[in-house]
Order: C-alpha cells, then sequence, then structure tokens
C-alpha cells in the first residue's frame, strides 16, 4: 500500500492532494498493466474503472460502418483515460486501446464514487481536477470539428 | 527582429524563373524548385520572408520561402492549390516558366532567439514558412537552448516533410511531437490538437522565443496555451496572412489594424498584434 501511495502522490494528476485524500483514493486504486494492443475497455461496456496514465500512450477510438476503427485522441504519461464512470448510465462510449506498454493506476468507480458520496470535500477536490480535463477535450473537440486545416481555413 | 533584406532594384518588376523540380507533398500541396534565369539579380532570403510569384497570364501571390537559406541558389517554396493562381502554380512542370519579386518581409527573429529555449508550434501548411528556421536551428545547433517542434495536421496523410521531421525526431537535442486531428486506427502517432502537446513539452519559459504559424485559430489557442505556460507575448512570434498587391507597403491591401503585413511582417511578436487577432475580419 506505501508502494501505491507514494506513486499516486507522485503523479501529476494527484500533485498537491492532502495524505488523508490520498489515502481514500488508494483505497480504490491498484496498479495495472497492458501491453501494446490490449484494449483497456471497449464502447459499450460498463465504465467502472477510470485509468491514470503514468507511463505508455493510449489510443481512443471509434468504429463506423464502412470506415472501420477512427482515433479521435491518443493520451499518455501524467493524462486520464476515461471520464464516463463519473456520468450515469457509467458505460464507455468508445474503446481505449494501448498503442504501446501501459503502466497506470486504476481506479475502482463504485468505490471512488461512494466515498465521494460520503466526504464531499474528497469530491469537490477531484471534480476541481476531472473538470479541467472535461473542459479540455471540449477544446480540443471543437478545434477538431473546425477542420482548421482544411483549405477554407 | 531580423532586419528586412534588400528588395531588387525596381521591386514592381519581376525577374523570371524556371522550375526546376516539382514535389508532390500531400493532397493538394506541391514543393516548386526555381531557378532564376539571373541569379545574381535576387537579395539572400531570411527564414520567413516570401516571394511574389506569377503565373504568366493568370496572376501574381506570395508565397514564403520554404527551402534551406544555406542553399541560396535554390529557391524552395511549398504551395497548396486553393485558388485560380495557387492552383496554377501547383501545375507547372518542370522547364516552365514563373515570374518572382522578392525576397520581401521580415522574418522569424533568428538572432533574438539565441541562447533561448525555441519552440516552433506549426499547423497544417505552416510548417513551409517554418521549415527554414528550422533548417537554421538545427545547423546552428549550438546557438540556441532547447529546441522544441510541435506539428499539427489533419491526417497522417497531410503531414508535410516527413523525411526531415523524421531526421529532426531522430535527434537527441530536440523535442519534436507531430500530432492529426484524426487517423485511422494503423497510425500509431498522437491524435488530438497541437496545442494540448505544449503543456507536455519541457522547456524555460522565462528564456523561450516561440515561432508559431498556421491557420490563425489554432494560432489563437496555440498563443494561449504557450501564454498559460508563462512565455510572454513578445516572445512570441506569428507569422500572417493577409492579401496582397504590391508586397512592399505601397497599396495598403495587407493592411492588418495599424501594420502593412507585407513591409512590417509577415512575422510579428504577439504583443504588436494583441487584441487585433480576436476580431473577426479587419
Ligand atoms: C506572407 C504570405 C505567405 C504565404 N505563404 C504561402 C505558402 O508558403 N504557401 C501557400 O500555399 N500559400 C501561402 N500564402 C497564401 C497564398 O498567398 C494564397 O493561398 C494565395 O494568395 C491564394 O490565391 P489564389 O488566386 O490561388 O486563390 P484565391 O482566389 O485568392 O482564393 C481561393 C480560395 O482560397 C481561400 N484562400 C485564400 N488564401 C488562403 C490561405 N492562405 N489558406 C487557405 N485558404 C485560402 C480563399 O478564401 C478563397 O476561398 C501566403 C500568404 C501570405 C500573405
Ligand atoms: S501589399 Fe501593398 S502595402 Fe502590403
Amino acid at each position: 500500500m506505501e508502494g501505491l501511495e507514494r506513486i499516486v502522490k507522485e503523479h501529476v494528476f494527484f500533485a498537491d492532494l492532502t495524505d488523508d485524500f490520498c489515502k481514500l483514493v488508494c483505497g480504490c486504486a491498484k496498479n495495472v498493466r497492458f501491453e501494446a494492443g490490449d484494449y483497456l475497455f471497449r464502447e459499450g461496456d460498463p465504465a467502472d474503472q477510470l485509468y491514470v496514465i503514468r507511463e505508455g500512450r493510449v489510443a481512443m477510438e471509434l468504429s463506423a460502418p464502412g470506415h472501420g476503427s477512427m482515433t479521435f485522441q491518443t493520451v499518455g504519461e501524467g493524462e486520464i483515460v476515461g471520464i464516463s464512470w463519473l456520468i450515469p448510465p457509467y458505460r464507455w462510449t468508445y474503446d481505449a486501446k494501448a498503442l504501446e506498454r501501459i503502466r497506470a493506476i486504476s481506479i475502482d468507480a463504485t468505490c471512488i464514487r461512494r466515498k465521494c458520496e460520503d466526504d464531499h470535500d474528497l469530491g469537490y477536490e477531484l471534480m476541481k481536477r476531472f473538470v479541467p480535463v472535461i473542459i479540455e477535450r471540449l477544446h480540443a473537440t471543437r478545434l477538431q470539428m473546425l477542420d482548421v486545416y482544411g483549405t477554407k481555413s | 527582429m531580423a532586419a528586412p533584406e534588400t528588395a531588387p532594384l525596381d521591386p514592381m518588376a519581376p525577374l523570371v524563373a524556371r522550375v526546376t523540380r516539382r514535389h508532390h507533398d500531400a493532397p493538394e500541396v506541391f514543393t516548386l524548385e526555381l531557378e532564376p534565369e539571373d541569379p545574381g539579380a535576387l537579395a539572400p532570403f531570411a527564414p520567413g520572408q516570401f516571394n511574389m510569384l506569377t503565373v504568366f497570364g493568370v496572376g501574381e501571390v506570395p508565397i514564403s520561402f520554404s527551402g534551406d537559406p544555406v542553399d541560396q541558389n535554390r529557391l524552395v517554396h511549398t504551395i497548396r492549390a486553393v485558388g485560380p493562381v495557387s492552383g496554377a502554380l501547383t501545375e507547372l512542370e518542370p522547364g516552365a516558366a514563373v515570374g518572382l519579386r522578392g525576397p520581401f518581409g521580415v522574418g522569424w527573429p533568428m538572432a533574438e532567439a539565441e541562447g533561448k529555449d525555441v519552440v516552433v508550434v506549426a499547423g497544417g501548411l505552416g510548417l513551409a514558412p517554418l521549415r527554414p528556421a528550422l533548417y537554421r536551428l538545427f545547423a546552428e545547433r549550438e546557438r540556441y537552448g532547447k529546441i522544441v517542434l510541435l506539428y499539427g495536421t489533419r491526417s497522417p496523410d497531410d503531414i508535410l516533410f516527413r523525411r526531415e521531421l523524421e531526421a529532426w525526431r531522430g535527434r537527441l537535442d530536440a523535442e519534436v511531437e507531430v500530432t492529426v486531428d484524426h487517423a485511422m486506427a494503423a497510425w500509431h502517432g498522437n491524435v488530438g490538437v497541437v496545442t494540448t502537446l505544449i503543456p507536455r513539452c519541457s522547456f524555460d519559459p522565462a528564456q523561450t522565443v516561440a515561432l508559431v504559424c498556421g491557420p490563425e485559430v489554432m494560432m489563437r489557442f496555440a498563443i494561449a496555451a504557450l501564454m498559460d505556460a508563462g512565455v510572454a507575448a513578445d516572445d512570441i512570434y506569428l507569422s500572417m496572412e493577409r492579401n496582397m498587391k504590391c508586397a512592399v507597403g505601397f497599396c495598403g491591401h495587407c493592411q492588418f489594424g495599424p501594420v502593412f503585413v507585407c513591409r512590417d511582417g509577415p512575422v510579428f511578436p504577439y504583443a504588436r498584434l494583441r487584441g487585433l487577432l480576436a476580431l473577426k475580419e479587419l
């Protein structure tokens, strides 16, 4: 457990988390590893874990009939994979595939949601970390939709 | 900032050059190599400057230099076909004649960047006007601090200058990241907008000069990300595009607020354009 606490505390996503909150997060967390080509999760699966990446890159993919699998975003060290665990119906809306060997902290979504319900201070502290990720992805999606590199830009 | 180079004696009279090579880089994007019939008549170009290229009988457009400034006899221009003149340029075969005026404008601040970290952010075709600066940075590597190159484009097929990007990426003394807006799953590189790469890179923001070129929306987001990272507005340089006619500050065609893009730019420190960039039309 001590090793995991150190890893969580040192991870940029959890920077400056208090010792008490860190212990609560670690109670729901474990170290995980995926090999290149493994799927962290698939579209439609229950969003029962979230992943905080320590090493390696993950591709988020969507399949469209006739188009094959398209990658719409990659994330790497220091970033998180998955926000669907935050909002009902807690289901993944895309596939997440390891592009290389991944080392990550996996956090049990039911466990962390329960702890956030019980302790709103913890919930607020974690929301302050997740909301910027959501906003940044929204901005990025807008830019991608504008197709700024097209000839009419 | 780099001093404007001397233009030819009559800046309005085009010289004749011949296409010596034409290379297809990406969909609708071609690189032309030109050789002037009278090479002695041209002043040397600096990274970030541009030429006015004429397709006889069609028209004249500003196009940046995209080649190595060490090789001043080979005039290299990378062009995307978006309309009549750019389209006609990309169709010229070796041997064809082109009218040429230049070099014009104020280029990238290569001297100001010496001793500092240099962060280059390029979007789409914006890599072309930055390539001469990159050749210079790598040729004179010891003069600069860290070199970071972040390049974003639409899809893997649209990536320009793959050979150079691969060579620069292979260097141990530079951080080079390429990202695309979307890709098929077979692509193993980064996917996402180029601005998201900025916070992931290591440079000293207080000692950094940033060179940014791409579509204006992308440049606005890049400026915001660079300033969030702590880079000062004075140290962020952008290359602007406006329609041009004379290219020497006579006609006012390229006026952008208080500046003439052809004469005062096309490269400007962001501090000089702040407030103008956010406006939709000027
Ligand atoms: C300083 C400077 C440097 C430039 N360097 C380069 C360069 O290295 N390579 C290059 O390909 N172009 C460059 N350009 C842009 C180039 O000059 C224009 O694409 C060209 O003038 C278009 O002329 P046209 O007659 O082909 O098309 P137009 O009839 O003028 O335009 C056709 C269509 O294309 C759109 N369009 C015009 N300009 C652009 C643009 N820049 N990007 C996207 N869409 C556009 C117009 O809105 C219109 O819908 C530069 C411009 C400036 C001011
Ligand atoms: S193009 Fe004539 S003033 Fe700039």
